[in-house]
């Protein structure tokens, strides 16, 4: 393990782990330094990303990512604090040399706790403070908040063109998904492993048993070809072909995931107090935000039935 | 933290990949052949075979001076895959290339490399695999077929059954039992090359379940193995075989048996719904093609990816399923291995080689197993 990834897991393995990211610039790796951010690569953001999700930390890191690289993207400066990026219908007007933004945004993931929206729509990149929004409080699954927002005419902070469209921020909302979702589905994993070997029946650990090591063997496969096919992916993060396919088969695994982790955990596992609920929650959540893999099974089907060549499609170059 | 012992790091082509991958699909628009599903156990045609070894496309990875090229592994794998996606008939060498090849080399003797290596690399040298028998599968060390010494060989008495491709193979790799069984089951047994043909063995057709023939009953009833075609040390066979089965694992083969389907169905204009399976399909396959790659890059690399191969194996071979439920849902047509319509044809061909898919080279029960040892369950 790599000395960002074993700060990364001290972190998020702590009670409260956000005013530790943030202090250490964990929350914005990533993200250029000259525009603010901390530096480093893609892969250096999923690895911090991946740590979060094996915690099932409850931080609103992929949305502060997200967005900080959305900013850095149009040359505006990231601001520290927690971030979260919208795209839709947005009316924007310039006057007096700045923009007014009108719009209304559906299930904004941590809106309530932004410091900084960032709105992308217009062919603009826009950050607006969230004070001056009406937000109506909404969660996933796993209780995380996904907000309701309107902003009825509020003037952006600062604005600048910028080339991400909301295309483009569903595909980049994707990859942190499928990242997160590796992660948590690792943990899964990790706890099925160490509870068959521990929880005993008929005088030995379940785990002795064929059908449990079965369950244990199809989850691990899920899991490793999910997180190899998603580091293929933040390797290439502008190839729509490998984010797509990479999402699609991170969500589909999550749900096998899902249900084999709580088959060998037995009713324990179905509990409020369990570590495995704060795990499977958020699979059940993200495997659905940013496009599930119908939604992105139909992006590839377009694509690939206009390609010449299905095989080519799927190499590449 | 339990670190379970299953991260894959990607596999990165070499550079020059992508000019060797153009250099094949060029060579299989103007060459012609009959495209198949599972072509690499069902799609023999040694003519192919040496087409292929002309090129430089056979032995890749053996070094020059046994006629091989010295290219990496993941050069091998660009070119393998684009020969099965086309679903080109690779099926009188693969063996030989595949496994046998590698396995002479790590464990053979310099007469033993010199004699087949370059005849493997040319496409003119096809081997079989001599493991099952009657009643010795999954439990391979359990092999009955005995090696007796005479003189400074020795003489092997067996029955040896799924054997693909005896009928049309130059030899045969063994595996007997060189030892009586002691306590160690592992200990004891050993790999002969067998050449072909010889009177002391009677090589019979086993019909598969569209009555063709790829794999045969081999009865080896006391044929002479001189002293220099025993493969590697008496005794180390099982270490042998282990090894051998690690290049059998996890390759290309193990996803795309059924892609010709994918072309197929893709070819016909498909409707919505088929379109949202075509794109299910490619996401499945573009995430199993990258563990595939991974592990194949660890093996360049000489690690030995037990756990990994095998779980890819597993998912693998299950999406080779998928992938003829898809068709068969989208398709709108029967299966038919006499239709004169390519779709009809290749849905036959999948469904009736479907249950090889998880049984062939250690089953998927057999696979799982070994996966729930490397996370210590077992
Ligand atoms: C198309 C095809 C080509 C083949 N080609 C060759 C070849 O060229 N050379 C060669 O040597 N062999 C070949 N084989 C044989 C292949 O290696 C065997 O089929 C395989 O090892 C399984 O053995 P078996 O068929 O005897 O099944 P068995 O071992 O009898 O298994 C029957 C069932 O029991 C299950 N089972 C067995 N043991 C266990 C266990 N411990 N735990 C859980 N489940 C278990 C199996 O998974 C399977 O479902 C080929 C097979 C096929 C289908």
């Amino acid at each position: 393990m790599g000395l960002l990834e074993e700060t990364a897991n001290d972190i998020l393995s702590g009670d409260d782990p956000w005013p530790a990211l943030e202090e250490s610039g964990l929350a914005l790796v990533g993200v250029p330094e000259e525009a603010g951010g901390s530096g480093g690569d893609p892969a250096d953001a999923a690895a911090v990303l991946r740590a979060a999700g094996y915690h099932a930390a409850a931080v609103p890191l992929a949305e502060t990512l997200l967005a900080g690289g959305l900013l850095a993207g149009a040359g505006l400066r990231v601001p520290q604090g927690v971030l979260t990026a919208v795209s839709g219908e947005v009316e924007a007007v310039e006057d007096r040399g700045g923009w007014t933004l009108t719009g209304t945004f559906r299930r904004v993931p941590w809106a309530r706790s932004a410091r900084g929206l960032v709105v992308l729509g217009n062919g603009l990149a826009a950050i607006v403070d969230p004070a001056h929004a009406r937000i109506r409080e909404g969660a996933n699954v796993a209780g995380e908040p996904r907000d309701d927002v309107v902003l009825p005419g509020v003037r952006a902070e600062a604005a600048a063109p910028c080339t991400a469209d909301a295309a483009e921020l569903r595909r980049r909302g994707a990859l942190a998904r499928a990242v997160q979702l590796t992660g948590a589905m690792r943990r899964a994993l990790d706890l099925a492993v160490r509870y068959a070997g521990e929880r005993e029946q008929f005088g030995r650990p379940v785990g002795r048993f064929q059908a449990v090591q079965q369950m244990l063997a199809e989850l691990a496969g899920e899991a490793t070809v999910a997180d190899v096919a998603v580091r293929a992916a933040v390797r290439a993060p502008g190839d729509p072909v490998a984010v797509a396919a990479a999402k699609a088969n991170a969500s589909r695994a999550a749900g096998t995931v899902a249900a084999i982790a709580h088959q060998v955990h037995g009713a324990l596992g179905v509990t409020e107090e369990h570590v495995l609920r704060r795990v499977t929650l958020r699979l059940w959540s993200w495997r659905d935000e940013y496009g599930n893999e119908t939604a992105w099974a139909d992006d590839l089907g377009a694509a690939i039935a206009g390609a010449p060549d299905p095989w080519a499609f799927i190499t590449g170059p | 933290m339990v670190a379970t012992p299953t991260v894959l790091e990607p596999g990165a082509l070499p550079p020059g990949a992508a000019e060797l991958r153009s250099r094949v699909r060029e060579f299989l628009a103007e060459t012609p052949f009959t495209a198949r599903c599972d072509s690499w156990l069902t799609g023999a045609d040694p003519a192919f075979s040496r087409r292929l070894g002309e090129r430089g496309w056979l032995g890749m990875t053996l070094p020059e001076r046994y006629g091989g090229h010295g290219r990496s592994p993941l050069e091998r794998f660009v070119v393998i895959e684009e020969l099965l996606a086309a679903g080109a008939p690779v099926g009188a060498h693969w063996i030989a290339d595949r496994q046998t090849g590698p396995s002479v080399l790590a464990n053979g003797t310099e007469e033993q490399k010199e004699r087949f290596l370059p005849a493997i690399a040319r496409g003119e040298c096809f081997f079989a695999i001599g493991m099952s028998e009657p009643d010795s599968g999954s439990d391979l060390a359990s092999v009955r077929t005995r090696a007796k010494r005479d003189g400074d060989g020795w003489r092997l008495h067996g029955t040896k059954v799924w054997t693909s491709g005896a009928h049309i193979a130059h030899a045969i790799l063994v595996l007997a039992r060189s030892a009586p069984r002691s306590d160690d089951r592992h200990a004891g047994l050993s790999q002969f090359i067998v050449a072909l043909p010889d009177e002391r063995v009677t090589i019979r057709p086993i019909r598969g379940l569209a009555s063709e023939h790829h794999f045969n009953e081999v009865v080896l009833d006391g044929v002479f193995v001189p002293g220099s075609m025993v493969l590697g040390r008496i005794g180390d066979g099982w270490r042998q075989v282990t090894a051998e089965l690690a290049y059998e694992r996890s390759g290309p083969e193990r996803l795309l048996s059924t892609f010709m389907l994918v072309r197929l169905l893709h070819g016909r204009a498909p409707d919505a719904a088929a379109r949202r399976a075509l794109g299910g399909l490619t996401a499945r396959l573009w995430s199993l093609r990258q563990a595939s790659l991974a592990v194949a890059g660890a093996l360049a690399r000489g690690d030995t990816p037990e756990l990994p191969a095998a779980l890819v194996k597993d998912l693998g071979t299950r999406f080779e399923r998928e992938v003829v439920e898809a068709a068969r849902a989208h398709a709108g047509v029967e299966p038919d291995l006499g239709s004169p319509d390519p779709l009809a044809r290749a849905l036959a061909e999948s469904v009736v080689q479907a249950p090889g898919f998880t049984l062939r080279g250690g089953t998927n029960e057999i696979l799982r197993g070994i996966v729930a040892r490397g996370l210590g369950v077992r």
